[in-house]
């Protein structure tokens, strides 16, 4: 029972870093119509920013701002003097154009820090492990990551459902002539929309960082991953961004933990092993598919 | 019209220049530079440069031309790569993968075309038995004896259950595969992972759920130092004893795990403080050009690119002769970094393994220790299926 609970912590875990990921890529996919390939590479640049400021100053506090800081302003560099120029073109060039950018995001961060990984340690503060249940320890850290990630989720509902950016950002989603034809300056808003899901990417950078290698090409493993969530949740939708995550999050970690396990009843042992861990590895694709079968807009199309 | 006489100068100034001097051998050098693995390739790279640097530019005597090009762990791109050095720029010598899968798609055209390919790392074991083919020699190691020698380490420490845990692809199995073989105790856990899986939090609920003695891990580069960091956040470093194979422990995953990963029994067939004048030779112009510890990797891509050189020596650069060629290259004649070397009938190296352990250096530094002998003279379990 407490492996059971681990084990869900472990897949809120990993679903509260894909929401913050999906939560940017799904406002730049829904309400500017991109396809922006280079989330992934935000995310590395936000984690590589954070950790070498950590690393320089010994504090991985001052990585925090660092990180932020750089995503967003890469961020909405892209969209000023890129992606800006794509709206009005077809999928495919922004396909091309945003894969083109992790080419060079990926040979810029190797000329700049080198093909070996950069580290920096969890800080003191959050090092060690709490005993949640008896038998049940579990790393501080990894609590942390959940408490931001919910943290951030109940900010941005407040931000998109209370203030009057997220008015627009909803109207965006919505209908993006209508705000245009209001006298509203689009330009603007997307910037900000842009930068914003910039710096959530940074952000899961940074964190990411203590337990993953901060390497290149980071930002492609979690990529795929995370258009499936978008799918999922439905394209725009930041609600459903939130859900997919945390049900692709918990799906994905169960089937790894538990599939090969109840396999092993029906078989023999290493078929078992090798079976479940290849179903394990389809599960969130099965999982789409299943969905846009039922909603083929997914979870929440579009509306918040 | 001014400028096409220049180009017609200058091209015939270039066909004027062979016969001057000896046209240097071409050797295709596919590796992995980008990417998580991207280190290992550099590494690769890097050495066989050192070799060629320390001859002035040669090898074996016999000036030569590396071309190196990215496979971004890709089998196909490696694939594409080396049609377009054989049939563009008639590339006879090849070398450089990093990894198995890219290996088992590449290798075949390589010497199906009449080529040779000359492995410092990965030695998938398909191609160790049934499809060894003449032109393909293996300098590192076969896939299996890495973790052969890692399940021997595990039987002489005297564990009794252990949890074995790979990425689910080729290299993988062959690892778990490899491990079993040597070690005779009870295997209460194996798991598959995913090859570009980082975050590992449920086997470590597993593992710690299954209370094994031991745990033997293969994952390679950076998903190595992500496996182990999180292994030791989990608080599992202190309860559960691990044993690897020198893939999960190279000096770049040492670098990244620091202090914690003292006390880590490892097997390997190199190691960086071996006593025998070829590594100190290797080691002290390692640190002099690139100023950081050489992975076993390097050690292997520099056996490599002396053995090469070996056969260079012996055939005058004449990659027109390919039998004389290979009876060069059979003949190992090179004083290897790990010490002993030779090749078996298939072409794989029969070597000596050394059980290595990670310790507290004098300057506080963790460093990796040569501290006894897993195997003498152990070749692979797949040369009786090779038939040349």
């Amino acid at each position: 029972m407490t492996l059971f609970l681990e084990q869900l912590l472990n897949g809120l875990q990993f679903g509260v870093m894909l929401f913050l990921l999906a939560a940017g890529l799904t406002l730049i996919f829904g309400i500017m119509g991109v396809i922006n390939l280079a989330h992934g590479s935000i995310y590395m640049v936000g984690a590589y920013a954070g950790t070498w400021v950590a690393m320089q100053t010994g504090s991985f506090f001052l990585g925090i701002p660092a990180a932020l800081a750089a995503a967003a302003l890469v961020g909405a560099a892209i969209e000023f003097l890129i992606v800006r120029r794509l709206y009005k073109r077809d999928h495919l060039d922004q396909v091309l154009a945003t894969f083109a950018l992790i080419l060079i995001f990926n040979q810029v961060v190797t000329l700049l820090f080198g093909r070996q990984p950069l580290f920096v340690s969890i800080p003191p503060l959050l090092d060690g492990s709490v005993q949640l249940l008896p038998g049940l320890p579990y790393p501080v850290y990894r609590l942390a990551i959940i408490v931001v990630g919910l943290l951030i989720a109940v900010g941005l509902y407040l931000l998109i459902n209370k203030t009057r950016i997220g008015m627009l950002v909803r109207a965006g989603s919505t209908n993006r002539e209508m705000v245009r034809a209001l006298g509203v300056d689009v330009r603007v808003l997307y910037t900000i929309v842009f930068g914003l899901g910039a710096l959530l990417a940074g952000l899961a950078g940074m964190m990411a960082g203590p337990i993953l290698a901060v390497q290149v090409g980071m930002g492609e493993q979690i990529l795929i991953t995370t258009f499936v969530v978008v799918v999922i949740g439905g394209v725009g939708s930041i609600r459903g961004a939130f859900v997919a995550s945390l049900l692709l999050g918990v799906v994905d970690t169960m089937l790894r933990a538990y599939l090969p396990s109840m396999l092993r009843h029906v078989m023999v042992g290493p078929e078992a092993d090798a079976l479940g861990a290849g179903i394990a590895s389809m599960g969130i694709y099965l999982l789409m598919a299943l969905v846009l079968l039922i909603r083929p807009k997914g979870l929440f199309a579009s509306n918040f | 019209m001014l400028r096409r006489t220049f180009l017609a100068l200058a091209a015939s100034a270039m066909a004027a220049f062979p016969a001057l001097a000896q046209d240097p051998v071409k050797i295709g050098l596919i590796t992995t530079l980008s990417g998580p693995g991207g280190y290992i390739g550099q590494d690769i790279r890097d050495a066989f440069q050192l070799a060629i640097d320390m001859e002035g530019g040669k090898l074996g005597g016999v000036p030569v031309d590396v071309k190196v090009e990215d496979d971004a762990l890709k089998p196909g791109q490696g694939k594409q790569i080396a049609e377009k050095m054989l049939s563009n720029d008639g590339v006879k010598l090849f070398t450089g993968i990093v990894f198995s899968n890219v290996a088992g798609a590449t290798v075949p055209d390589i010497v199906d075309a009449g080529a040779f390919y000359i492995s410092p790392n990965a030695a998938p074991s398909n191609m160790a038995g049934k499809e060894c083919n003449e032109n393909y020699f293996v300098v590192s190691w076969q896939n299996d004896s890495l973790h052969e020698s890692a399940g021997q380490l595990a039987q002489n420490l005297g564990y009794k259950t252990a949890f074995v845990l790979a990425p689910n692809y080729q290299a993988g199995k062959d690892a778990i595969t490899g491990f079993k073989r040597y070690f005779k105790g009870e295997i209460v856990g194996e798991t598959y992972t995913s090859l570009d899986q980082t975050d590992f939090a449920a086997e470590m609920a597993q593992i710690r759920a299954a209370k094994p003695e031991v745990v033997f891990q293969f994952h390679p580069g950076g998903l190595g130092i992500a496996f182990l960091r999180q292994y030791e956040q989990a608080g599992l470093l202190s309860t559960v004893p691990m044993v690897l194979a020198e893939p999960s422990m190279d000096a770049v995953t040492l670098k990244a795990i620091g202090d914690a990963a003292v006390g880590l029994n490892i097997s390997s067939h190199w190691n960086a403080d071996f006593d025998n004048a070829a590594n100190k030779n290797f080691m002290e112009a390692w640190m002099k050009a690139y100023n950081r510890m050489p992975t076993y990797y390097a050690s292997q891509s520099y056996d490599t690119a002396l053995a090469i050189a070996s056969a260079l020596k012996a055939t005058g650069g004449n990659m027109d002769d390919a039998d004389a060629f290979r009876d060069a290259m059979r003949k190992a004649d090179f004083e290897s970094v790990r010490g002993k070397f030779k090749f078996g009938v298939n072409q794989h190296p029969i070597q000596d393994w050394y059980h290595l352990k990670v310790e507290k250096g004098e300057d506080g530094k963790p460093v990796i220790k040569t501290v006894g002998d897993v195997f003498k003279d152990h070749g692979d379990a797949y040369a009786d299926q090779c038939k040349m």
